[in-house]
């Protein structure tokens, strides 16, 4: 007998896995039969808008929260960008913050709450401060969770029901995913940013291609984004129906944990960290249920037309019409452009825009800041413009200070606000006025996501700064030199 | 802590035609502000229900506005509760009395919140669901839980539905992931121990 298990132990050892199976595997407690698996919670981000029913479930049984240490807090849906330092005004926003402060109290929770210096979006904070790493199960309620799979991590959004499980015992019941690659080789093109890339991927395989998957983004041009950009894209990973989305960890991965606040320390901590990270990664012949193989070259500047994230084209193309565009969004085109007041076969690119807002969990980390300061330093926002700028991190907003970026835009015409969801959803008080257009580096781009009757058009921070400078549509490439 | 056991759903149907419903339809993010799990019903599609927000101004052509449509089952084109995590949308529905969704394809954190809330989630195929949607507002569905089946009354076509095994004796007997979790405390921590 005892050879036998060996013997099993042994071939299963020498089987060719993927990133996503290596980690999962060191993470199942235990599997139920003929169902779902409990699955071990290695780090829990929590934010006061889906986090206060889990405690009253947690009050109401008596129990508290299991591992305190494994989890953090932060409120970024519901605070306002100016004025942090006074009283939320909304009423119901102030309570459901101080809910959360209060639960982190009784619980023991650290909480980056308003004020704190590390406080901000919660998929922005949890990188930048080194929480997240290679190897780690990370969960949060709130789909985009998956943003943090860009370290090698199993990330994925949950409901609150789960967010009580976890809270109770840094456990989950899951069932495995199907396993998907999506290959993005080559060099990107002039004025193409990892948003063209991830919301060109969107326009191909559409908005519920990858549901019922974890999804791999490998590839030549995937290895060579920075860290800021590789979460860009898991992070839109959600928007393709994907469980998560994952990329491997690398020297550029390691490099940008090193040192952090809660990053393992130098020395021995750090090495042996180093030589675990190192494993995490497809071995080569392992099998994918679904692989998909895209060029580089292919990408051009991006922007959605429609109510969802797959509804994209090249910004120099004309919207689709019901005869060109692909079946999954054919019956709903009419009823989108109806809600965006564009019409069949149009050409997006002139079209006058109303709002820019440069933010959210997808796109306002220091790089994404840095990149639109040098693209509008010397040059002027439209005047019928407004421009908000969001940074995601109390740690970025000291940054841009400190690099002179808030000067740029200030000389710009720009707004530089405090950090948080802003006018990614309207449920704060930033919210964009019913019809107009906003062209926005968030994620979503629903009816009435930035505020009822809000349209939105989804493009990366350059396409979006050379929209503030025009105050149209434009190919950014036109304004780089 | 158990839900309400489910089993056998029979019902009209309200139709909702449309694929790609997201969970910001289902309920608006400015509703999302309540620190208990009550009352979400009465903004689901908050925005298609009503004109600009008010409630004295139900739009019409909505379906949950027309009285001819019914019952507690609601059928959903493809793609059904995709976007955000937030499980709001699934207390939504089972706050405003729907038992069962019907669609052919559903998100998977709306699944997965649905199944935690009793609310039964149940995929069929593209030609079962216009099947469905031809039916007039007369007629009637047969959720069968136990046999895994969905009956449309009228026209006697039938097909078998997928749920994971685990889920369906959880949903048949009201129990919830967190009792077994709880239970399960001796296995985390001697996972805990070895990692
Ligand atoms: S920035 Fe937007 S997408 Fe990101 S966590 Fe906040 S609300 Fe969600």
């Amino acid at each position: 007998m005892y050879s036998l298990s060996l013997l099993i132990g042994l071939e299963i050892d020498f089987m060719s896995k993927t990133l996503f199976e290596k980690i999962w595997a060191k993470h199942i407690v235990k599997t139920i039969e003929d169902g779902p698996s409990v699955l071990y919670i290695d780090t829990h981000f929590i934010h006061e808008v889906t986090s206060p029913q889990a405690f009253n479930g947690l009050n109401k049984r008596g129990i508290k929260v299991f591992r305190p240490k494994q989890t953090v807090a932060t409120a970024d849906h519901n605070v306002p960008t100016l004025n942090q330092h006074l009283p939320i005004k909304e009423e119901l926003s102030r309570m459901q913050v101080e809910a959360l402060i209060k639960n982190c109290a009784e619980h023991a929770v650290d909480l980056y709450g308003l004020g704190h210096p590390f406080q901000g979006i919660v998929h922005v904070i949890g990188p930048e401060l080194g929480i997240t790493q290679p190897g780690m199960t990370i969960v949060c309620g709130d789909s985009h969770t998956s943003t943090h799979g860009a370290f090698g991590a199993i990330a994925f959004g949950i409901g609150t029901s789960e967010v009580e499980m976890v809270l109770a015992t840094q456990c989950l019941l899951q069932t495995k995913p199907k396993l998907m690659r999506i290959n993005v080789e080559g060099a990107l093109n002039k004025g193409v940013v990892s948003k063209d890339i991830v919301l060109y991927i969107l326009s191909k395989i559409s908005a519920s291609g990858a549901t019922g998957y974890a999804v791999e983004f490998a590839g030549s041009a995937i290895r060579s984004l920075s860290m800021e950009a590789r979460m860009t894209i898991c992070n839109m990973s959600i928007e393709m129906g994907g469980r998560c989305g994952l990329i491997a960890p690398d020297e550029t991965t390691f490099n940008y944990i090193q040192g952090r606040e809660f990053a393992p320390p130098a020395g021995d901590e750090w090495n042996k960290k180093m030589a675990a990270w190192k494993q995490l990664h497809t071995d080569s012949d392992a099998i994918f249920d679904k692989e998909y193989h895209f060029d580089a070259a292919d990408i051009q500047p991006m922007i959605t037309y429609g109510t969802n994230p797959g509804m994209g084209i090249g910004i120099t193309e004309n919207i689709p019409t019901t005869e060109t565009i692909n079946d999954t969004d054919r019956s709903g085109l009419s009823k989108s452009l109806a809600y965006m007041g564009l019409h069949q076969g149009e050409a997006i690119k002139g079209k006058k825009v109303d709002y820019v807002f440069i933010g959210s969990c997808t796109n306002s980390r220091i790089e994404d800041l840095r990149m639109v300061a040098s693209f509008v330093q010397g040059k002027q926002k439209a005047s019928d413009v407004e421009v908000w700028i969001v940074p995601g991190s109390k740690q970025v907003e000291k940054q841009a200070k400190e690099e002179g970026i808030d000067k740029i835009f200030e000389a710009a015409g720009f707004m530089l606000r405090q950090p948080g969801c802003s006018a990614c959803l309207g449920m704060n008080e930033d919210k964009i006025p019913a019809g107009k257009y906003c062209i926005s580096t968030s994620n979503r781009n629903f009816e009435g996501r930035q505020g009822a009757g809000a349209r939105t058009l989804l493009a990366s921070p350059l396409t979006a700064a050379a929209a503030a400078i025009t105050g149209v549509v434009t190919d950014v490439r036109e304004l780089l030199n | 802590m158990g839900k309400a056991k489910v089993d056998i759903i029979h019902s009209r149907f309200v139709p909702l035609n449309m694929e790609n419903v997201d969970t910001d339809q289902i309920i608006p993010a400015r509703f999302l502000k309540a620190t208990t799990r009550d009352g979400f019903g009465k903004n689901l599609f908050r925005d298609w229900r009503y004109e600009n927000d008010d409630e004295t101004k139900p739009k019409a052509d909505f379906v949950l506005n027309n009285n001819n449509f019914t019952g507690s089952i609601l059928v959903a084109a493809k793609n059904f509760g995709c976007g955000s995590s937030r499980e709001h949308a699934a207390w939504a529905i089972d706050d405003y009395g729907f038992r069962a969704v019907v669609s052919s394809f559903f998100a998977d954190i709306f699944k997965n919140n649905a199944l935690n809330n009793g609310l039964l989630p149940v995929t069929v195929s593209e030609d079962f669901l216009q099947a469905i949607f031809q039916q007039g507002n007369e007629a009637t569905l047969t959720i069968n839980l136990s046999e895994q089946k969905i009956t449309i009354d009228t026209t006697g076509e039938s097909e078998s539905f997928e749920i994971n095994s685990y889920k369906k004796t959880c949903l048949l007997n009201g129990y919830d992931d967190i009792d077994y979790l709880l239970s399960s405390k001796e296995d985390i921590l001697a996972f805990e121990t070895t990692h």
